[in-house]
This record gives structure tokens, sequence and C-alpha cells, in this order.
């Protein structure tokens, strides 16, 4: 794990809602990606991991805040100086269904950013090369001219991931690439991230709502709630000792396959995540939060470092009485 | 299980399509007893909500129910005439959906809804019914319920509008309440907030069952667990006995393909291949394509459900050859 392959700061996002409010999907957020490694995002729906995931690799404009690629801003360049790049950044969607052309071939498909990039001389080079990305996603060769219908749910969400690393990028999104898939299929794809990952030498970013499946693969993991980082550092460390309470709640909300574990008290947050419309003032977790002071609507926590783990809470270096 | 709420017997349900015909519900028998909550686990296309939808009467055309019964505290329901089933639907069996917004309407206050349910099923009066509407969503911790009573469903949150549909099935009583992968669409705080909400709806007398995908759901509220696999159940046992020592090639898949959130791992195990097609059924074993212990008989013949233990029951060639322990 060398340096910073990519850095995000104080980016921000809002969009436009009815009533001339606005959502806001992501708050001066900063964080830094390390080239190799896997860097994990949770959180619940509309916290804005997916909308982070875009703007990281120039897919939307962030309002505010700037993205650095290799050390270069890409946000102020130009469309001409980014194309390069945009090779290098990839994304890997949640729904296999919808995210394949019907009426393309499977070998149109992969196919499609080759030629975009024009990574190939001519047709049969290109065909082979195909060939070559289907065989390291494990998709049998004589599927080629196939239509996405004819495929599973794990055979598509293969292609998807064929497409992305067709013009060999250095850094993908994987957002939700599992959670319209069952478990036996789901831990396919998920062997095949990873094994993808050494064989291609690629940093991800994996979104996911599922934290099993993010401690499974992630170096490093990062809680969002309400367009904020809560808390990130070290997926063990996050794991077992959580200094944020709502990476605890969260992590206590888990349903564990253990019948043990049945009948057991488990502490529920109360009510649902605020419209991220109408954020709290203060700290946005603080209306939910069993701990909360009024130090915590008052005053915005920013993220401090507590031994190796960043946590946004004003009260994260004391023990809760939980 | 003293008594049973609901009882099911050899339920097969059929459907003709232009390839074929399919059973998406080959001979199912399942029991749910009066206070406890029951899982079907399965994957998807494994016929657990065509198994919901037989028992609640909602197979439409060109699907149909083509054998079985199924009881409803002792009385068979699905020899009923339609205008005697829809008098249960709602009053003594309910059913809560995966997607919430796609199950109510969106043109129609939410309160108003629930209402409707109680003024179909009840003799109760308009003020009664606005008052049984009420006590309901204070029963499910609809925050300030009034307020609520008055919103559309576009207007509530995932949470809270799975929240409306449970007061709209669990306002008249029912016996037994189907949820049908209920907190799929929702995020995992909610989730747990909804899943104690069926287990106090349980503690009231109400029979449960729960279909569900999630290994970890079903450990969590379920007393006994159905496996479903290719429109067949596969294995059944109580939750801690199909945790404890699974028999089913399957079940053992599924349970080890279970990503832990306490420990990281190497490589995932994985069930080989995919759920196969009900047209193209293998002719013996269902699962024996992709079972790592697949022999030359579970090609060539089926298996039957068969008790290893008191209450386990497992559809498998090598459990019956362990034999009865």
């Amino acid at each position: 794990m060398s340096g910073c392959l990519l850095e995000a700061r104080e980016l921000t996002k809002e969009f436009p809602a009815a009533g001339k409010k606005r959502i806001h999907a992501v708050s001066g957020v900063s964080l830094k990606i390390r080239e190799g490694e896997t860097l994990g995002l949770v959180g619940e729906s509309g916290c804005g991991k997916s909308t982070l995931g875009k703007l990281m690799i120039g897919a939307l404009k962030p309002d505010a805040g700037e993205v650095f690629f290799r050390g270069k801003n890409i946000i102020a360049m130009t469309e001409r100086e980014f194309k390069p790049l945009r090779k290098e950044l990839q994304l890997v969607f949640q729904d296999p269904y919808a995210s394949l052309d019907p009426r393309m071939t499977v070998r149109d498909l992969v196919a499609e950013p080759i030629e975009t990039w024009g990574l190939c001389a001519n047709r049969k080079e290109t065909t082979l090369r195909v060939q070559d990305l289907l065989r390291a996603v494990e998709i049998p060769e004589e599927f080629l001219c196939r239509y996405p219908h004819q495929f599973s749910g794990g055979q598509r969400q293969r292609i998807g991931i064929a497409r992305a690393i067709a013009a060999d990028p250095s850094f993908i999104v994987c957002d939700e690439p599992v959670s319209a898939l069952d478990v036996s299929v789901q831990n396919q794809i998920l062997n095949l991230l990873k094994a993808l990952k050494a064989s291609r030498k690629l940093t991800f970013l994996f979104i996911s709502h599922d934290l099993s499946v993010v401690r499974y693969l992630a170096d490093r993991v990062c809680v969002m709630f309400l367009g904020k980082v809560c808390e990130i550092g070290p997926t063990e460390e996050v794991y077992l000792h959580p200094r944020h309470p709502y990476t605890r709640f969260l992590l206590d909300a888990v349903p564990v396959p253990d019948p043990s574990q049945r009948g057991k008290e488990i502490r529920l947050l109360k009510g649902e995540p605020p419209s991220p419309a109408d954020p709290p003032s203060g700290c946005r977790f603080c209306t939910r939060c069993p701990y909360a002071a009024a130090r915590c609507a008052a005053e915005d926590p920013e993220l401090r470092d507590l031994g190796g783990v960043q946590a946004a809470c004003h009260f994260a270096d004391k023990a809760f009485s939980v | 299980m003293e008594q049973k709420t609901l009882d099911v017997r050899s339920l097969t349900v059929c459907i003709q399509t232009m390839k074929g015909m399919i059973r998406p519900v080959n001979d199912v028998s399942l029991e749910v007893p009066r206070g406890g909550i029951v899982g079907i686990v399965g994957e998807s296309g494994c016929g657990k909500s065509m198994t919901a939808r037989a028992v609640m009467g909602l197979i439409r055309y060109p699907g149909k129910v083509t054998g079985g019964s199924v009881y409803l505290e002792g009385r068979e329901i699905t020899s009923l005439p339609e205008k005697e089933r829809r008098k249960l639907r709602g009053a003594e069996i309910s059913m809560i959906f995966q997607e919430p917004m796609t199950s109510l309407n969106p043109v129609m206050k939410v309160g108003k809804q629930v209402e409707e349910a109680v003024l179909l099923h009840t003799n109760c009066s308009k003020e009664e019914a606005r008052a049984k509407t009420l006590d309901i969503f204070r029963e499910v911790e609809i925050p300030e319920a009034e307020a609520r009573y008055n919103c559309y469903p576009h207007q509530l949150s995932g949470g809270l509008r799975q929240r409306v549909m449970i007061a709209m099935a669990a306002v008249c009583r029912p016996k037994l309440l189907i949820a049908d992968e209920p907190t799929t669409a929702l995020d995992v705080t909610v989730e747990a907030q909804i899943l104690k909400l069926l287990e106090r709806l349980r503690d009231a007398g109400t029979g449960v069952l729960l279909i569900s995908h999630s290994l970890g759901i079903i450990a969590r509220v379920c007393d006994y667990v159905y496996v479903m696999y290719a429109g067949q159940i596969v294995e059944q046992a109580e939750t801690e006995v199909i945790f404890d020592r699974p028999a089913h090639p399957y079940t053992r898949g599924l349970l080890r393909s279970v990503v832990s959130l306490r420990e990281g791992a190497g490589t995932l195990e994985t069930i080989p291949g995919v759920v196969p097609n009900l047209l193209r059924l293998p002719a013996g074993c269902s699962f024996s394509l992709r079972c790592g212990m697949c022999t030359e008989r579970c090609e060539k013949d089926a298996p039957r459900l068969l008790e290893t233990e008191p209450g386990h029951k497992v559809r498998c060639f090598l459990a019956e050859k362990e034999g009865v322990r």
C-alpha cells in the first residue's frame, strides 16, 4: 500500500428538491483512498454513498470541493484534459438488469469501452480482447453472441464487471454490486472482485449497505450518516471497537445468523434517519442519538483522530455506558 | 405445537407457460402454530412467495392450485368459494409485502386505507373505525398518529409505510400474518424495529409466516424453519437445529455462504452454479446439479422428505443413509 490514489477535499453536493428545498446529499466530505486498497463505504439509504462514489470518479460535478487523482485536481480540468483519465476511473452498478443494453450482445457490450478508447487496432483484435475479459470474469466464451436476457443475475453482474475492467482502469467504484443477487451467487461475485483486484492491481471504493460484505472485502471502512462521514478507519478496528454511536447501532442492528442470540434484547435506534432535505443542526445524528447532549445540537463535530480511527463525535473518546 | 393456526398439506401450484408446465410449489406441507413465527428461507425463484400467495388464495391465471389443502384453525379454506375467501383475507389471514409503496394506494390517505379494512370486515361505525385505526397506528409505533392519518403514502418514509402496511394487516386481529420479505427494502436499523413489531404481534397470539432470503433474520425471530429449493421443501427443523446440524447439502451451503460480520475470511464459500430453471429440472434430486456429494442415485431418483430426528425432516438420500439419529 503506497501513496494516495484519490483524495476528496471538502466535497459538497446538493440537489434541488420540491418547494425550494435542497437535498444535502454530500456535505463537506474529505477522504483519501490509498493505492491498492479497498475502502468500504457504508450507511443507510439516502446518506449520500452513491453520490460520493460518482463525485469521486468525476461522473458528477460537486457544488464545492475538489477531487485529486494522482495529485491532479480533476474538478478543475476541462473536458478534454479529463477524458484520458476517465478510463482510469470506472463504475460497477447495482442492478445488473438495468445497466446492460438489452439489444446488445455480450461481445458488443464488452467491446464498447475498448472501441471508445481505441484500445485495439481492428475488430479481430477487439474480439480477442473481449474473450480474454470474459475468461477473466468466468463467462464461457461460447456465450459471446448472447443477449443480456439470456443470462442470470450473477452472470450479468460478471458482464458488468468485464465492462468496467475492459479499459484497464486503476480505480473502480463498486456501487452495491451484490445487493440484487442471491446469497450463493453473491459470494461468487465477491470472490471474483477480490481476485480481480489482486491480479489487476485495482483500487476499490466498495459501496454497500451490507456491513458483513464490507467486512469481508474492505481494508478500511468509512461510515456515512446523512451526507457526512461519522467514522473512518481500518475495518477490524471499526468493527471491533466502534467509536461513533451510530456505528455501534448499525453493527448491533445487523441480524446475526446465530439462533442462540434470539430473544436477546437488542438496543434499537429510535426513529428513522432524518430527511436529507432538512438535516438537523449541529451533529446530524443528534436527533436519533441516545447520548446526545446540548452541545451536539449546537456544534457540528469535526472528524478527530482517535488512535488510528477518525470519528466525528464530541464524545467519541468517552466510553459510552452501553 | 398444540394448536395449529395454519396447516398446509401437500400444496401444489402449477403454471402453464408457453414452454411447458412448471410447478413453482411442489407438494409443500407446513404448519404455523398459534403464537409462533415460522420462517421459509430460500433463494429467489424457489417458490417461497408463491407458497404464501397460494395460502392467501391469490394465485392468478395462468397459475393454478392443483392439489393439496390449507387449514386455517382446522377449517379447510382452498375449497371455499371466492366470495368466502375474500372475507377471510384481511380479517383472518393478512399479508404484508416487500415493497410497501407498491401495495399502498398512492391517491388515498393512509388512515383511510386502514379504516377501509376495518369497515369491510367488521360492523363498526365510521367513528369506531377511525378510533381503531388510530389505536393500531399507536400500537405499531407510528409517531404522531393523528397527523399521519391524513398523509399520503409518498409523504412517508419506507419504514413508516411498512408500519402502515402492518397496521392494515393487524387491525382486524388476524389469526395468521404472512410477511413476505417485509424488511428487504428497509435499512438495517429500521429492519430491527420492524422485526420487533412482528414479535409483538406474535406475542398477542397471531401466527406469523415469515418469508425471507436472509438467514440472519430467520435466526433472529423464527422458532421453526422451512428451507425451500426449486419448489420443494428440502429441510425443516427448529431454528436451533437447522443452524446447529443442517443435514441437507443445500442448507449447509447456504449457511456456509453467510458472510460473517464477526470475522474476516480468506475466500468466501459458494454454492456452485445457479438455481435451476423449473422447466428443465433434473430427473432425480433437484439439487443434484449443484451438489458436491451427488451420487448416481441422486441423478436418477428423487428423494423424499424423511424425518431424521423428531421435528427434523430432510429431503436427501445421504441424510437417509446416516439414518435416524
